[in-house]
């Protein structure tokens, strides 16, 4: 358990290593990468293994780091932030996996990488409200870089925007932080001082206060109308910092909500709650039609990111511990299998057709030509839209049944969401993948694989991508089948101290 | 054999498994492979008739602790209804895998699609839970969506899409109806859920409006599935643009997943709901009893012909059951009877019409893709047993007394009559409709001049004799001795029809 | 007057080093420098004065925190200890810029001139008497001005030292009007004099109003803030690197000792108060104001560049915002923030003027885009440029984060966000998100995009200077992840 705090500092010195390997090769980068990743992994695991589900916050090292302003180096662990550094692990170990044939300045790449996952693991980790806006920002550069560097189409827009939403959100982060410090006299910025502190404030401040927090997080979680980053972002970046950015990044800023808006905070978050809820179902169902009518294969699955992170903000909102638990079962769900989608369309696809037109790629019989892209983009289209057996299903059940709990409209709108993501997934799936199948076009093809120009064979799908595949895979179907691994670290840590505070007095 | 239940699921599944993983696979390999696992749910359901007690209630229940956080669990079980229901499964997706014996492009996957069919739809029919329940419905969904898409005609894709979307926007109410109930209640189990309603714990927990609310939810997903009128919309273009095999398992197994919904589900969970809205809904079946059939009759694709009159005989059955809920339990020896004849309806259209899409398929197989009404006539001659096979299924689907189909629609006939007699009376119509456009049918396609091509047809080869056999052997067998059947699921229908669930 | 020449003596003992080590310089020079390579005679002057900076630095630590000398005219407190320390160390960065620098024409002169305005600065943040502080930043100034016209065959050069020149002549005018006035309302030259006359006094006369309006302008001027900050752009284009460096970090660190010196312990009944909106006016409205029109002035105007010194200079006005509400702040926090912010904000700075240093001795580099592909031709420039510009631009865990953070959660505490600081800290918050874009506009060009064509070459850097920013790199992370180290000194 103690250990859980090596999966930053492995990250860390990774990144540094994969920078100096990739000096001499890039194979020694992949390496170094790949081993850091699976160490952290492993740490993170073993840690998993470990741990007794408890309603405390297990400290795992509180030092006193700069002492006139009280703030620790506290780091910390218990059920939700033990499933987001299991999920980092399992998205950053596939990352690499898919990043594999990353030739152009692969050390660099994998240093920006790992120095994205070790600000990552620190933000899950922090009980320190410095420390986790260390981490969080930590976590910001190295995105723009990956994305302006290895990314593709209009990479420097793509790139530039994400990081000024993140940075603006973390600027509204940062105000609140410092406005409760001062305003409520804190003796110190541990999570629960601050808590301490909020509460002294007015109710106007609290709410003007959880304005400011909520929304600061949940630009970077995706929340409509501050989602705009998030397709561009993932059409832009490279695959292993797509998956990353839908995997792990986006959940950054639901953790932040849940982990210092919401308790820091009770009183916003009553007030709000109706507009939280609000812009979270405009967020699933607005998405989810525009993912309706997207031409390129990419935004299709952007735009889904954005619709399943309203299904986590609005079990965030309505702060329900069945919904809450849903909303992080969601997150981590959400996380392997937009990491899966990602993988399947901008490694298998993209870097062998060269193209994420869906109109083009519907003249392509793939399901013929890639059909392990096809089966697994098929699996995790059925995941994503929520299919039993797969990880969503019981994470959607959770937050439906919380959220039925305290709204029956906001429920109902919310089952709306499921629909429209069946609707889009489906429309990708037949589009991307079994477009023109004609039975005598099938075999026209096959006679002429050889010498036809725009359908030369592909390279087969290398093994880091079926690694990486079943890895992720495995993950989504244990957790469709078992939620109970999670939900059981998960329900008990709802009742922390500083949770518990959001189910009494705090809405419903 | 204590998992019995969980075996008879799991080894359609087991047998996808394997074909998954043996790429290299001859196409007859993989066609006696998949056959082989396909049969081992008829040897399983035998097994399980023969120790089956059918006065008893669950039988061969399994039962284990999955998700403690949502109080989910594993729980199977089977009465006399799903063992009707795991019959004709048994007994239609072996004779469906046959009839797709043909299948060229790619038969490995096809195959493998139709056994995890094949397993998820025996999941629905066993499964006491709505978690293990829904994985089975939704998952259902998955193969058939491709084995539409994939095998299917010109407008396949499009058909499919529209099949899986409908079905799965009611299930998304239903989900959400299910989550509602567990919300207030605490548990998915359909056995707890019904001791609920029976006990007034149900209205307790959720307020009236409420619980109509999540009733229409689940009613939703129920109808889409069956279909109910006017959810209907999707079914002919899907019947029709799949390959033969699937149809015939749409029809034959899937189609009975809704109606299996309605009684094991909608009726003992939401009784005084279902009696409230007892009369809309028989008017909604009657509806689709009678339209269903007149659309058929102006169908010149036979194909789209079939898919109607499908509409029209699962309507029956629900018919029955809603006849039943809208009187409550004052007629006892009616009720039984419609409910018999419901559940018997069930069976007998899973065969007759299974048979009849093997029919049309043998059709457009032969004349190179036809299938319109007049695109044929005086088959008869060239093709003599297959005009007589066909014939009974065409006897049987239009409820010819000896034959299995009028021992079904008697009894729902005879039930409603009790019950609703307007309600009954309006339902001859369909019914004589019914008689009307299969018959010119038989007239158009058998009869009379022969078409273009037609004195080429070959006859029924060995192969798709046995096909059809063992179905119109059963008809016959069904409609001279019903009670084998009927003594299943007696016992379980006359304690419906006592105390109302 | 009681004073110890003594202690006077052995409190001057860094400014005695530096003076000694400047005529060092030219006499070596002179001596020995005839008919040597340019390069040698810079070398050798550099190392003297680099020599002379450590003695200096060692003689200040050695001296420690003597308490008020020279009859108070000068404190040697742990600010002053502090600034001194930083000042010299500065000047060795600057050096370092200098040694990777294009060659200055009399390199003699040029250390020798650094080491005078260095002279002055370490006088500045020990001065607690008018005079002496007009004395040793007149020093410092002129020392400047001569150093930013340094390079004769560039027209630019001159043009920055001519504006700097005028603009900081008639800022000097102010000045002297200004303390003039005080010393005729109270009488008092020394700080603390001032102090206790002011305290006895009571209210803001008008006349003391138009001394302090005259101090602030001449402040406003030398911290470049807005809108006195028209000679900046100018200066930071123009002036040889190394002075530039020198103008951005040392000279900022040391004028706002002074003035912070000036303004609180010595006016500090004037302050005003601007805890509420309403309150009474002080100069804490006007630095308020001064406060206001840099961050928004420096922060836009610098998303509008594309020259790269133009760019830092406009950032350097931005900064100056924050740095005054570090000022505004200094009573309640106590100096240490502010202190934290100037020294990192200025080894930041000046790191960033070494990059392009060397870079102009390699094709220069004027517009940004002449940093493309400087990931590849020195990843060395590249990554230290990518630590100084990620700490000015905030982000953790570099010192320029914490500085911010510190100075945020300082001015926050006058009155949370009731107050005008609090309202100007939470635009200060959401400028710094208007800030990174412009810093990452210059990190893109230097680790994004692929090297221009006639540009590709790998570039040397000398050892003396590849020290000195890894150096300054390091000092940045090192106070980022212990900003204790120098928090604990106050």
């Amino acid at each position: 358990m103690n250990l859980l705090p090596y999966t930053i500092y492995v990250s860390f010195a990774g990144a540094a290593l994969s920078l100096v390997a990739g000096m001499r090769s890039a194979a020694a980068a992949r390496a170094v990468a790949l081993l850091a990743a699976v160490s952290a992994w492993a740490v993170a695991l073993t840690a998993a293994f470990r741990f007794t589900p408890s309603s405390e916050v297990l400290t795992l090292i509180d030092l006193p780091w700069i002492s006139r302003l009280g703030i620790h180096y506290h780091l910390a662990v218990d059920g939700i932030s033990l499933t987001l550094i299991v999920l980092t692990g399992l998205a950053a170990t596939a990352g690499v996996l898919f990043s594999w044939n990353i030739e152009k300045r692969t050390g660099e790449f994998f240093a920006f990488y790992l120095a994205l996952i070790g600000g990552v693991y620190g933000v899950f980790l922090s009980a320190d409200a410095f420390l986790f806006f260390v981490f969080y920002e930590i976590a910001i550069v190295p995105k723009y870089f990956l994305i302006a560097i290895w990314g593709s189409t209009n990479r420097e827009y793509g790139a530039m925007k994400l990081a000024l939403y993140s940075f603006a959100g973390s600027a509204l982060v940062l105000a609140g932080l410092l406005w409760i410090y001062a305003s409520g006299h804190a003796s110190g910025f541990s999570l629960s001082q601050l808590a301490s502190a909020a509460a002294t404030l007015g109710h106007p401040s609290q709410v003007a206060l959880f304005a400011l927090l909520f929304t600061g997080f949940a630009i970077l979680a995706g929340m409509f109308p501050f989602h705009t980053w998030a397709p561009t972002g993932h059409v832009a970046a490279p695959t292993g910092a797509s998956m990353l950015l839908a995997g792990v990044v986006m959940k950054l800023g639901a953790y932040g909500c849940l982990r210092v808006a919401m308790p820091l905070l009770p009183g916003g978050l009553e007030f709000w709650q109706p507009v939280i809820a609000g812009l979270a179902l405009i967020g699933i169902l607005y998405a989810g039609l525009v993912a309706l009518v997207q031409d390129d294969f990419k935004f299709v699955i952007g735009y889904s990111s954005v619709s399943h992170m309203g299904f986590v903000l609005l079990g965030l909102a309505v702060a329900e511990p069945t919904a809450v638990a849903g909303a992080v079962l969601q997150m981590f769900s959400h996380g392997v299998i937009a990491g899966l989608l990602f993988a399947v369309v901008g490694r298998m696809v993209y870097e062998r057709t060269h193209t994420r037109q869906l109109d083009e790629l519907r003249k392509l019989p793939l399901h013929r030509l890639l059909p392990f892209a096809a089966v697994v983009f098929v699996i995790a289209g059925l995941a994503s839209m929520g299919m039993p057996g797969f990880s969503g299903f019981p994470a959607e059940l959770t937050l439906l049944v919380g959220v039925w709990k305290v709204s029956k409209i906001w429920a109902l709108l919310a089952a709306l969401g499921v629909l429209i993501a069946a609707a889009f997934t489906l429309r990708v799936i037949q589009v991307s993948f079994f477009g023109k199948v004609e039975p005598v076009d099938l075999n026209r093809l096959e006679r002429v694989e050889d010498n036809t120009l725009h359908l030369h064979p592909y390279a087969p799908i290398t093994w880091p991508e079926k690694a990486g595949t079943f890895l992720l895979l495995a993950a989504t179907i244990l957790i469709g089948l078992k939620p109970d691994i999670l939900l059981n670290w998960i329900v008990p840590s709802l009742q922390s101290p500083l949770m518990k505070v959001l189910w009494h007095g705090g809405a419903q | 054999m204590k998992c019995l239940l969980s075996t008879l699921i799991l080894t359609p599944w087991v047998g996808a498994l394997l074909l998954a993983f043996t790429p290299r696979l001859s196409p007859k390999a993989s066609r006696i492979l998949a056959l082989l696992f396909s049969l081992s749910t008829l040897g399983f359901a035998a097994l399980a008739w023969s120790g089956f007690d059918p006065s008893g209630s669950y039988q061969f229940v399994e039962q284990h602790a999955w998700i403690s956080g949502l109080n989910v669990s594993y729980h199977l079980g089977l009465d006399g209804m799903s063992l009707v229901m795991v019959l004709l499964t048994g007994l239609i997706a072996p004779i469906a895998l046959l009839a797709s014996w043909k299948v060229e492009r790619d038969p490995r996957l096809f195959n493998l699609l139709f056994l995890f069919l094949q397993g998820a739809a025996l999941g629905v029919f066993l499964a006491l839970n709505f978690f293990p329940w829904f994985i089975f419905w939704e998952l259902s969904l998955v193969p058939a969506f491709f084995l539409i898409k994939l095998w299917g005609g010109p407008g396949a894709s499009r058909a499919a899409y529209q099949f899986v979307v409908y079905t799965i926007g009611g299930s998304a109410f239903m989900l959400l109806g299910f989550a509602a109930l567990f919300a207030s209640t605490g548990t998915f189990d359909f056995v707890e859920l019904a001791a609920l309603a029976r006990n007034g714990g149900l209205t307790a927990a959720i307020t009236g409006p409420v619980l109509t609310a999540i009733f229409l939810g689940v009613l939703l997903g129920l109808a889409v599935k069956v279909p109910l009128f006017p959810f209907h919309t999707w079914l002919p273009s899907a019947y029709s643009e799949a390959p033969t095999g699937a149809s015939m398992f749409l029809t034959g197994v899937m189609s009975k997943m809704g109606v299996y919904g309605f009684l094991r589900i909608l009726w003992p969970l939401f009784p005084a709901q279902l009696h409230a809205a007892a009369p809309v809904l028989v008017g909604l079946a009657l509806a689709g009893v009678v339209l269903g059939t007149f659309a058929a009759m102006a169908q010149r694709d036979l194909k789209r012909m079939v898919a109607y009159s499908s509409i029209n005989h699962v309507s029956y059955c629900l018919l029955a059951l809603f006849a039943v809920a809208a009187t409550g339990s004052l007629h006892t020896a009616a009720s039984v009877s419609a409910l018999s004849g419901s559940l018997l309806q069930m069976f007998n259209h899973g065969l007759s019409a299974s048979a009849l899409f093997f029919c049309v398929g043998i059709l457009e197989s032969r004349s190179g893709g036809k299938h319109g009404l007049n695109d044929f006539g005086g088959v008869r001659t060239s093709a003599p047993i297959f005009a007589g096979l066909c014939g009974v299924a065409l006897f049987s689907s239009l409820g010819l007394p000896g034959l299995n189909g009028f021992v079904g629609e008697f009894l729902v006939f005879r039930g409603v009559f009790g019950l609703v007699p307007w309600a009954a009376a309006v339902g001859c119509l369909g019914l004589f409709a019914t008689a009307y456009f299969l018959l010119t049918f038989w007239q158009r396609v058998f009869h009379g001049p022969q078409g273009p091509g037609v004195a080429a047809f070959r006859d029924l080869s060995a192969l798709e004799v046995v096909t059809l056999v063992p179905s119109v052997v059963l008809m016959f067998v069904l409609g001279i001795w019903p009670q084998l059947l009927v003594s299943v699921f007696n016992p379980l229908v006359t304690a419906w029809a006592r105390h109302l669930p | 007057m009681n004073t110890s020449y003594a202690q006077l003596a052995q409190a001057l003992q860094p400014e005695i080093i530096l003076i000694d080590g400047a005529v060092l310089v030219l006499a070596i020079d002179l001596i020995f420098g005839r008919r040597r390579t340019l390069a040698t005679r810079l070398g050798t002057s550099l190392a003297v004065g680099a020599l002379t900076l450590v003695a200096a630095l060692v003689a200040s630590l050695l001296t420690g925190a003597l308490g008020p000398v020279y009859d108070n005219g000068l404190v040697l407190d742990t600010l002053a200890v502090a600034v001194r320390s930083g000042v010299l160390v500065l000047g060795l960065i600057t050096l370092g810029v200098a040694a990777g620098a294009k060659l200055p024409r009399h390199p003699a002169e040029y250390t020798a001139i650094i080491l005078f305005a260095i002279t002055g600065f370490t006088l500045m943040a020990a001065a607690n008497h008018l005079l002496i502080g007009f004395a040793a930043l007149e020093l410092a100034s002129l020392s400047l001005y001569v150093l930013a016209g340094f390079d004769k065959d560039s027209p630019k050069s001159a043009e920055a030292a001519l504006k700097y020149f005028l603009l900081g002549a008639m800022a000097t005018a102010f000045l002297l009007f200004g303390f003039s006035l005080i010393y005729g309302l109270t009488g008092q030259l020394n700080l603390s004099d001032i102090a206790a006359v002011l305290s006895t006094q009571g209210g803001l006369s008008p006349l003391l109003g138009l001394a302090l309006m005259m101090v602030l302008v001449a402040f406003g001027f030398k911290a470049a803030a807005a809108p006195f900050h028209l000679w900046a752009p100018d200066a930071y284009e123009g002036a040889p690197t190394p002075s530039a460096a020198l103008i951005a970090s040392a000279s900022k660190l040391a004028g706002f000792t002074l003035f912070l010196r000036i303004l609180w312990p010595g006016l500090g009944h004037l302050s005003g108060d601007i805890s509420h909106a309403g309150n009474p006016a002080g100069w804490l409205t006007i630095v308020a104001l001064l406060s206001l029109a840099s961050l928004l002035l420096g922060n836009l105007a610098a998303l509008a560049q594309t020259n790269l010194r133009r760019l830092l200079a406009y950032s350097a006005i931005a900064h100056t915002g924050v740095m005054l509400l570090g000022v505004m702040s200094a009573q309640i926090s106590g100096v240490g923030p502010l202190f934290f912010y100037l020294s990192t904000y200025a080894v930041a700075t000046a790191g960033a003027f070494g990059v392009i240093a060397v870079l102009e001795r390699n094709g220069g580099c004027e517009r940004i885009t002449d940093l493309a592909g400087l990931g590849k031709r020195s990843p060395l420039l590249a990554g230290c440029l990518a630590i100084f510009i990620l700490s000015l631009a905030g982000i953790p865990p570099l010192a320029g984060f914490f500085g911010k953070f510190a100075i945020f959660a300082a001015s926050l505490q006058i009155n949370g966000v009731s107050s005008p600081a609090g309202w100007l800290t939470m635009l200060a918050i959401a400028l710094s998100a208007v800030a990174l874009y412009y810093y990452l506009i210059v990190l893109k060009q230097a680790l994004v995009a692929p090297p221009a064509p006639d540009r590709a070459t790998p570039i040397r850097v000398p050892l003396a200077t590849t020290l000195t920013l890894l150096i300054c790199a390091e000092l940045i992370v090192l106070f980022g992840l212990v900003p204790s180290l120098l928090l604990d000194l106050f």
